[in-house]
Formats: structure tokens, sequence, C-alpha cells
């Protein structure tokens, strides 16, 4: 029952390593950046996690209701932000990306590498 | 409440809401103009924050009145003043010295937007130095990343795109393992400001977790920081950015986030893991002896003059790294004014090197022969900074090795040790600055290269040499620089003023 209650975060080590090793392995520059992406996302993964609260609902205040169990609000606010953030790198990588492939008309690193050191 | 009280908040403020008007002033220079006024008014204010942090004094600012540890405090002490007044200062002085290069290299088109993403970015900067709240440190850290990612990319080169993804994918991997470790903080504290997280983290039964958590943000923190050997984003990012972005980025913005470093480092985890000073110790000694070595010995055989001076940053880092891992008073006050001094140094290298790229249209060592006769001005704010670098007296590089080396004496052999690291990697420091001079001062230009012989005008000059001379005044009155440190050192070691 501890591992199978870990679950989430499980789900968020192994997303991370596999955003990880995508970012490091691949020489295509959007597919390095879908790494990226998934990078983040496991770690709105785990804040979303550790709010939960067992038993507990989305925290609003509502009348005649009593000793009502919240999950805590903190991690979500915290996580919304971060996830504008990575929206916001999300989309300037690949505006880059676009302006990369105008100047060198590839998006493969080692093609990219190599024009380079030719100059 | 008069405006005095609002000081700590005004300092960033100005610069958050000045860069959307500089986005809509759609006429020319105006941007520049609203920028430059911004970013000098708040020069200013972070100065006379300095001015009441010289008294030991720390300014807590509770944002909209919400008491700590619940709302967001700003947290102003002598170590967040030293830093926001060297961030704030670089960028005044790389905007009014690179009101012609970045008029040249930024087209008329893009300059309101490359403006609102210079102000962003010395806000965001400013912010991780003043805030008290370990998330909030994240949100500047990318507001910062973000809009220098922008800043680098405005490069003329075709190649400063290239630099530039390598840098966001770095950036983001480091500014992610620093947001994994504050969450993990987060679950065994629930708490995120940075002196609550102090006292709390102590109280912690299983430190396994705050011991990933410290790994986490540490690891982070150095990619950001470019300690070697996770430095590899940062000589092509410094080489193909526009002039004045270099000059400003190598002075303020890796230093941000070994301040970002030292703050966590002490102020969190110091007094609450067992064993920590080893920990950081034999984290971070190896990679500053590393980065000593491998940074001067890339610079000596490097041929791009940029380039040169930005491996050349990353042996100085290493000895903020050691300053910083030698976890006493003497040794953080040398790291902490180090970081200031070398902010001074390069900043002034680095506008050097811009005024030899106006003239010679490019930066390769070998091409620069004869630049000493020509731009007599040019080049000896060139070699002041150079001295600088290798630490000679009278210059503000001595007095920070000096405490460094102060600091490594007290560790018995293994100090002894360092100090001989120090010197070495000091003489090769000589190896790569005498390299450049020799060829401007001793060599006589190609038959066939255009002859360059007007001096860099006056506009760039004079910007040169105020920070040449401001590094000069650094050395020989040390009350602000050193003093300030020494305060900050003292209060994150918890040692009496």
């Amino acid at each position: 029952m501890a591992v199978l209650g870990l679950y989430n975060y499980f789900v968020f080590a192994v997303l991370l390593m596999i955003g990880l090793y995508c970012l490091l392995a691949r020489t295509n520059i959007i597919k390095s950046i879908i790494g990226l992406s998934m990078f983040q996302s496991a770690v709105f993964l785990l804040y979303i996690s550790m709010d939960k609260v067992d038993g507990g609902t989305a925290p609003i205040i509502q009348e005649g209701v009593e000793n009502q169990i919240f999950a805590n609000p903190l991690p979500q606010v915290l996580i919304l932000t971060a996830i504008v953030v990575g929206i916001s790198t999300t989309a300037l990588a690949l505006a880059v990306a676009v302006r990369i492939r105008e100047a060198y008309g590839t998006i493969e690193e080692d093609k990219i590498q190599e024009m380079d050191r030719k100059q | 409440m008069t405006l005095y009280d609002q000081l700590p908040a005004l300092v960033v403020a100005v610069l958050l809401f000045t860069a959307p008007i500089a986005y809509m002033l759609r006429m020319h220079g105006f941007p520049w103009a609203a920028a430059t006024a911004a970013v000098v008014t708040s020069f200013i204010v972070a100065c006379s924050l300095a001015a009441t942090a010289i008294g030991g004094e720390t300014i807590i600012y509770e944002m909209g009145g919400w008491p700590a540890p619940y709302g967001i405090v700003l947290h102003i002490d002598a170590l967040s003043a030293l830093m926001a007044m060297l961030i704030t200062g670089a960028s005044s002085a790389a905007l009014i010295f690179g009101a012609k290069s970045l008029a040249d290299e930024v087209g008329e088109e893009t300059a309101p937007a490359f403006f609102a993403a210079w102000l962003l970015c010395t806000a965001g900067l400013v912010g991780m130095v003043i805030t008290g709240d370990a998330f909030n440190i994240f949100v500047f850290m990318e507001i910062s990343s973000l809009s220098t990612y922008v800043l680098i990319s405005a490069g003329p080169d075709r190649r400063a795109l290239i630099s530039t993804y390598r840098y966001i994918v770095m950036g983001t991997v480091g500014a992610t393992f620093y947001l994994i470790g504050v969450g993990f903080l987060y679950m065994v504290t629930g708490t995120l400001n940075t002196a609550d997280l102090g006292a709390r983290v102590g109280q912690v039964e299983d430190i396994r977790l705050v011991l990933v958590a410290a790994g986490f943000v540490s690891v982070g923190l150095a990619v950001k920081a470019a300690v070697f050997p996770l430095h590899s984003w940062m000589p092509n990012a410094y080489t193909f950015a526009p002039n004045a972005v270099t000059v400003f980025i190598a002075a303020a913005s890796t230093k941000v986030s070994l301040y970002v470093l030292i703050r966590v480092d002490y102020a969190i985890f110091q007094n609450s893991i067992a064993n920590h000073e080893v920990q950081l110790t034999l984290f971070l000694v190896p990679l500053g002896v590393m980065a000593l070595f491998a940074g001067s010995l890339l610079a000596i055989y490097e041929k791009n003059l940029k380039r040169l001076l930005a491996y050349s940053s990353v042996s100085q880092i290493g000895y903020i790294a050691l300053g910083i891992a030698m976890t006493s008073v003497a040794g953080l006050t040398g790291a902490i004014v180090h970081m200031f001094n070398h902010g001074l140094i390069k900043g002034g290298m680095f506008m050097a090197v811009a005024c030899l790229a106006l003239r010679y249209r490019t930066v390769n060592v070998a091409n620069l022969a004869g630049a000493g006769k020509a731009m007599p001005w040019t080049m000896a704010a060139f070699v002041m900074g150079g001295l600088g670098l290798i630490g000679v007296p009278l210059t503000p590089g001595f007095i920070s090795k000096w405490y460094l080396v102060l600091a490594a004496l007290e560790k018995g052999w293994l100090g002894a040790l360092l100090v001989a690291v120090i010197l070495i990697s000091s003489l090769l420091a000589v190896i790569y600055v005498w390299k450049v001079i020799e060829v401007a001062y001793f060599r006589e230009p190609r038959a066939n290269a255009v002859p360059v012989t007007e001096e860099a005008p006056m506009v760039m000059l004079i910007p040169t040499w105020i920070v040449v001379l401001t590094g000069i005044w650094f050395a020989l009155d040390t009350s602000v620089s050193v003093g300030l440190a020494s305060i900050a050192a003292k209060t994150l070691l918890g040692v009496a003023l």
C-alpha cells in the first residue's frame, strides 16, 4: 500500500527522466523542446500531488457546511505560476526554433554545428 | 506611510512598470531613453537602500501588508543591497554605454521590444536578490532568464540563435531543478519564506528529503551560475550577444545565481543539516579548483576575444565558489566582494572590447594588432581590467583575492594547497591577458588589413573609463564593498557584527 500510495511520485520521477533523456538524446530541436516541456510537466505533477489531503475537497468556503476538509490551495497557486512560466519558455524556445530554421534552413543540431564549423 | 518606506518595492516596480511603456514608445530613441531613466532611478534607489543596510540594518517590507510567513516579504540586508547596487549599476552603465552600439546592432523596428526585455531582465535580477521568498526567487529567475534569452538572440550573427537555444535548454533545466528542490522543502516544512524555512528545516526529523532538496537546489543554481563543468551555455552566449548585452549579463547575471546559492545554502541549510559545511566544501572546492584551471587554460588557447573573456569568467566564478565553500567569515567576505569586483572588472573589459569591435569590426585577437597605438584609451582600459583579473595591487581584483587567500590560510595544509592553486591560476591569467596585450601593443598590423586610426567615440569611452575608475576607487576605498560584504558574511554565519 505504501508503494501504491506514492504512485504519483513514481510517475513524477519517470516523467522527469523521460523528459531529460529526450532533451539530451535528440538532435532535432523541436523534439528537444518536447522533452523540455515534459521535464517541466513532471514538476507540475509533483506540486499537484503534494497538495492532496485525504478526503479533502476544493478549498471553497460554503455556507452551512462546517468542519470541511480542504486540499492545500497554496501548491495549486504556485504551480499555476510555474505552468505559465513553462508555457512561456516553450513558446520562446519554439520562436527561437523558427528563427533558427530561417537562418540555417534546418533544425537538426548536428547539421547546424557542421555549418558553424565551416564558417 | 511615506514614499521612503516604499523604496524596497520601488526598486523593482519602477522597472516592471516602465517595461510595457518602453514597448509602446514607437519613436526613435524613446525606448532607450525610457529604459535608461528607469534603470538609473532604480540604481539611485538601490544606493539609498545600501546606505541603510551598511549600518547592519535589515529592511523587511511586507508586500500588500501581509505579514511573514503568510505573505511575500522583501528582505533587504547588506548582501541584497550590494547585489542590487551591482545589478542596477551594471544595467545603467551598459545602457548608457550602449546607446550607439545597440542602435547599430538592434534594428529600429525591434528596439521597443528589446528595451522592454532589458527592463524585465533587470527587474528579474533585482527581484531575485531582494525577495525573501523561495518560490518568488524562482519566478523572478524565470522573468530574468526569459528576457535574457531575448536579449542574446538579438545578436547580429546567426550563431546567436543557436547559442540562445542552448542557453534556454540549460537555463530551464537549472531553474526546474531549483523548483523541484523548493517543492521538496515545502513538502517537509510547509513554508516558503526563507527566514522561516531556515528555522523549520532544522526541526525536520527525516532529513533525507532535505538532503535531496539541497542537492537539487545547489546543482540547479550551479547550472545558472555557470560553475564549471556546467558552464557550457555561457561562452557562446557571451560571444554572440550584442556587445552592450554582454557587458550587462557578464557583470550581473551569473552573480545573481551565486547570490541565491549563498542565500539558500547559508540561510536555510547551514544551521539545519549536520555537517553541511563539509558537504558544501566537498561540492564546491573541487568544482572551484577545476574551474580555475580549466577556465584559464581554455582562455589561453582561445582566439576570439569575447570568448576568451567568457572563459576567464568561468575561472573567476571558480574563485567565488572557493570563497563560498570555505564557510568562514573571511572566505564568504572574499566571495561576496569578488562577485562585486569581478562584475566591475568584467563589465569594464567587455566595454573596451565593444569599442574595439566598433572600429575593427572583429574581435579576433590576431586582427587587433596595432590597437595599442590606434586606440590608446580603449586599450588602456582593457589593460586596467586585465590587471584586475590577475589581482595586481591597487586593482579591485587584489582586494577580493586578498580575502580569499586569508581565508584559505585559516584552513591548515588544505588551505596552503588552495593558496598555491589561487596563485597558479593568477599566473595563468597573466598569460591570457598578456596574449592580448602583446598583439595589441607589439605587433604591426598586417599589410592588407584596413588601418584603424580613430579612437572609439567619446560616448563609449567616457562610460568605459567611469567604470574603470569606479573599479580603482573600490580598490582604494573598500569601506562600501568590503563593509557590506563583511556585514553580510557575519549575518549569514550568525557571528556578532
